[in-house]
């Protein structure tokens, strides 16, 4: 079990400053939701955590440990990503890319056993993907290779994973298939989870804790009811929006509203039916 | 997170992972390797039967011994004439394709050719003034010529690393252009000293188009130990290669130390292709080519395009070696022609059957 702490991190890119003293945990079995507006900060986090860029000033603890002070292919067996539209290599097969994520756990004169392709074998299964492993991933939809990205994750053994965006290119369904699996994944298996997301219903159903960025500062975090106010989304985001209770489970949900002024009708509206 | 799962009915189907395939290839490209390299000893101007050939090489293999029944100038032909210049040409085949298939792969970039980030210009320069200096020193079975291209081979790439290194990182872009640009400095250069070398300038011009006409067993020697290092370095490093494809982000957060993995590889690759390049010269076409066709025809998975690389390298070269000096007997056409003439055909013909993504 691992737990994620972020202490008080600013960094920033040559000479813009982006995050300005960040501080917030993942405790084992936990979903965070990371969110906010474009630009705030989310993805920055993210690098951060995975040592792609350091704060100036911080730290991040994983499991009490600082992780400047953890190399690389430990990190990786500790802490697995799942990237926002990443680069792969057209050539591979999807069997390939997904088998990559045993590399943490492999030296230099290792080579995959039968083990490894069991592991990868199984992650596909999880992740519905079976049927793409000998497909060449230049040819897979953006959907596609997000499961495929899941899969690798997964492949990868870690106790915390880290998603920018994880559900960017999916439709409805798989929103929530994917979700889903993650969420059950954590709960499992204890794992530390961190999620950046646009979305802020699916953010409000499957994260335990949000911490909404703003500015490169922890706007607000807590639970989604906390988290996820008209307030903070006028405040946060500029936007007018209603935020009522999901009818099945009392969690927050969130209507835009697309004019001046009609947020009250809006309001009137659904309190009338009774949504 | 299937760290228990129920492996029992969880094994993927073999073929997925195309193992057992590319392994027979390995296999297959060794024995034409060693094929190819008896068949091109036998083959010269003085005809020896294939057979004869045979013989006297395995009377040469460690614990077996064969009464000669060949004339003793026979042995001497294919002993020390023909071997070690086949083995030569296999060895420098080897070291460009595979240096080729690591440049691309760790730069992700399907025209990168081992003489990208200048170590062509550097040999080629230093071979110049090497052929220029009035002087014919010779220091343990080295020439002056194969010495100074050697040497600026490896100052010409260090410059280019030391200028394209940013802080702790190297930008792979930045590399490429310092190369790109160092290489045409240097090129000016070679250009300007070949037309004001006189009568020394048919020698230079045969030596950057590559020859293996004066091959012997010293070369053989110089050259052997950096490529068996520099190839086993490389094959060694064939898995974090794959993951390096994905991009540098990803690699490290799939554990790599990119930077380091950029520092080795680098360093292996360049050194190959300079001893290679010192002694034979500037062989184009090689090092871009071979690595494609092996992808074309065996997948892009690093762990079988590096052996196969290594492989299909020696038996290009051996081959091309054997045209250049027979095709026109007794006058001997540059290497650098045959590769071209020889190999842009066949890749496009292989370019043309499988429409497929290849990089």
């Amino acid at each position: 079990m691992i737990k994620i702490e972020v202490q008080d991190i600013c960094l920033g890119y040559s000479r813009k400053e982006v995050l300005k003293g960040v501080t917030f945990q993942v405790m084992p079995g936990e979903m965070v939701g990371l969110i906010g507006p474009n630009g705030c900060g989310k993805s920055t986090i993210i690098r951060a955590l995975t040592r792609i860029i350091s704060p100036y000033r911080g730290r991040i603890l994983l499991d009490g440990k600082d992780i400047a002070s953890i190399p690389r292919q430990e990190l990786a067996r500790m802490l697995g990503v799942v990237p926002q539209m990443p680069l792969l290599p057209s050539a591979f097969t999807a069997f390939e890319v997904v088998l990559m994520g045993r590399n943490p756990h492999l030296g230099l004169f290792d080579h995959e056993s039968q083990r490894e392709l069991d592991i990868v074998w199984y992650a596909m299964e999880r992740t519905m993907t079976q049927h793409l492993a000998r497909r060449r991933v230049g040819e897979l939809s953006g959907g596609e290779i997000q499961c495929l990205l899941i899969a690798r994750v997964l492949t990868q053994e870690t106790k915390a994973i880290l998603m920018d965006e994880p559900t960017a290119n999916l439709d409805i369904g798989r929103q929530v298939e994917i979700l889903n699996l993650i969420k059950n994944l954590c709960r499992e298996n204890n794992l530390a989870v961190l999620a950046a997301l646009h979305d802020l219903n699916l953010a409000s159903q499957y994260c335990g804790r949000l911490v909404l960025i703003n500015n490169g500062r922890v706007h607000a975090q807590g639970t989604p009811s906390e988290v996820i106010t008209n307030r903070n989304i006028k405040e946060v985001y500029g936007a007018e929006s209603c935020v009522y209770t999901h009818p099945a489970n009392g969690l927050p949900a969130v209507l835009v509203n697309p004019g001046n002024g009609r947020a009250s009708n809006l309001r009137k509206v659904m309190e009338r039916d009774e949504v | 997170m299937p760290s228990k799962p129920d492996l029992s009915r969880q094994t993927p189907p073999t073929h997925l992972v195309r193992w057992q395939s590319r392994i027979y290839a390995i296999v297959g490209l060794s024995i034409l390797l060693i094929v190819i390299a008896a068949l091109a000893t036998t083959v010269g101007s003085v005809k020896i039967p294939f057979l004869t050939t045979c013989q006297v090489l395995i009377s040469k293999l460690p614990f077996y011994y064969a009464t000669p029944v060949w004339p003793s100038g026979v042995e001497t032909i294919i002993l020390e004439i023909r071997l070690p210049r086949v083995i030569l040409a296999g060895l420098v085949g080897a070291a460009l394709a595979t240096a080729g298939a690591t440049y691309q792969g760790l730069f992700r970039n399907p025209l990168a050719d081992p003489y990208l980030i200048g170590v062509a210009q550097g040999a080629s320069l230093g071979a110049v003034i090497g052929f220029l200096l009035p002087t014919t020193w010779h220091g343990m079975g080295v020439g002056v010529v194969p010495l100074f291209a050697f040497v600026g081979a490896i100052v010409s790439t260090a410059i280019v690393y030391g200028l394209a290194r940013v802080g702790k990182t190297l930008p792979v872009t930045t590399l490429i252009l310092a190369g790109v640009a160092l290489g045409a400095l240097l090129g000016s250069i070679v250009s300007y000293l070949i037309i004001s070398s006189g009568e020394k300038m048919h020698g230079i011009i045969f030596w950057l188009m590559g020859s293996f006409s004066l091959s012997q067993w010293t070369d053989v020697k110089l050259v052997l130990p950096y490529v068996v290092v520099g190839i086993a370095v490389i094959l060694l490093y064939a898995r974090p290669l794959n993951v390096m494809q994905l991009d540098e982000e990803q690699a490290q957060q799939l554990g790599i130390n990119v930077e380091r993995l950029k520092l080795v590889l680098l360093a292996a690759a360049t050194l190959i292709t300079a001893a290679a390049v010192s002694f034979v010269g500037t062989i184009g076409f090689v090092g871009i080519i071979i690595p494609h066709a092996v992808r074309l025809v065996w997948g892009a998975d690093h762990r079988f395009l590096l052996p196969l690389s290594v492989l299909s390298g020696a038996i290009f070269l051996i081959l091309a070696d054997l045209i250049a000096r027979t095709a026109q007997a007794p006058t001997e056409i540059p290497i650098g022609v045959i590769t071209a003439i020889c190999g842009a055909p066949f890749f496009l013909y292989l370019l043309r059957r499988r429409k497929k993504v290849i990089f």
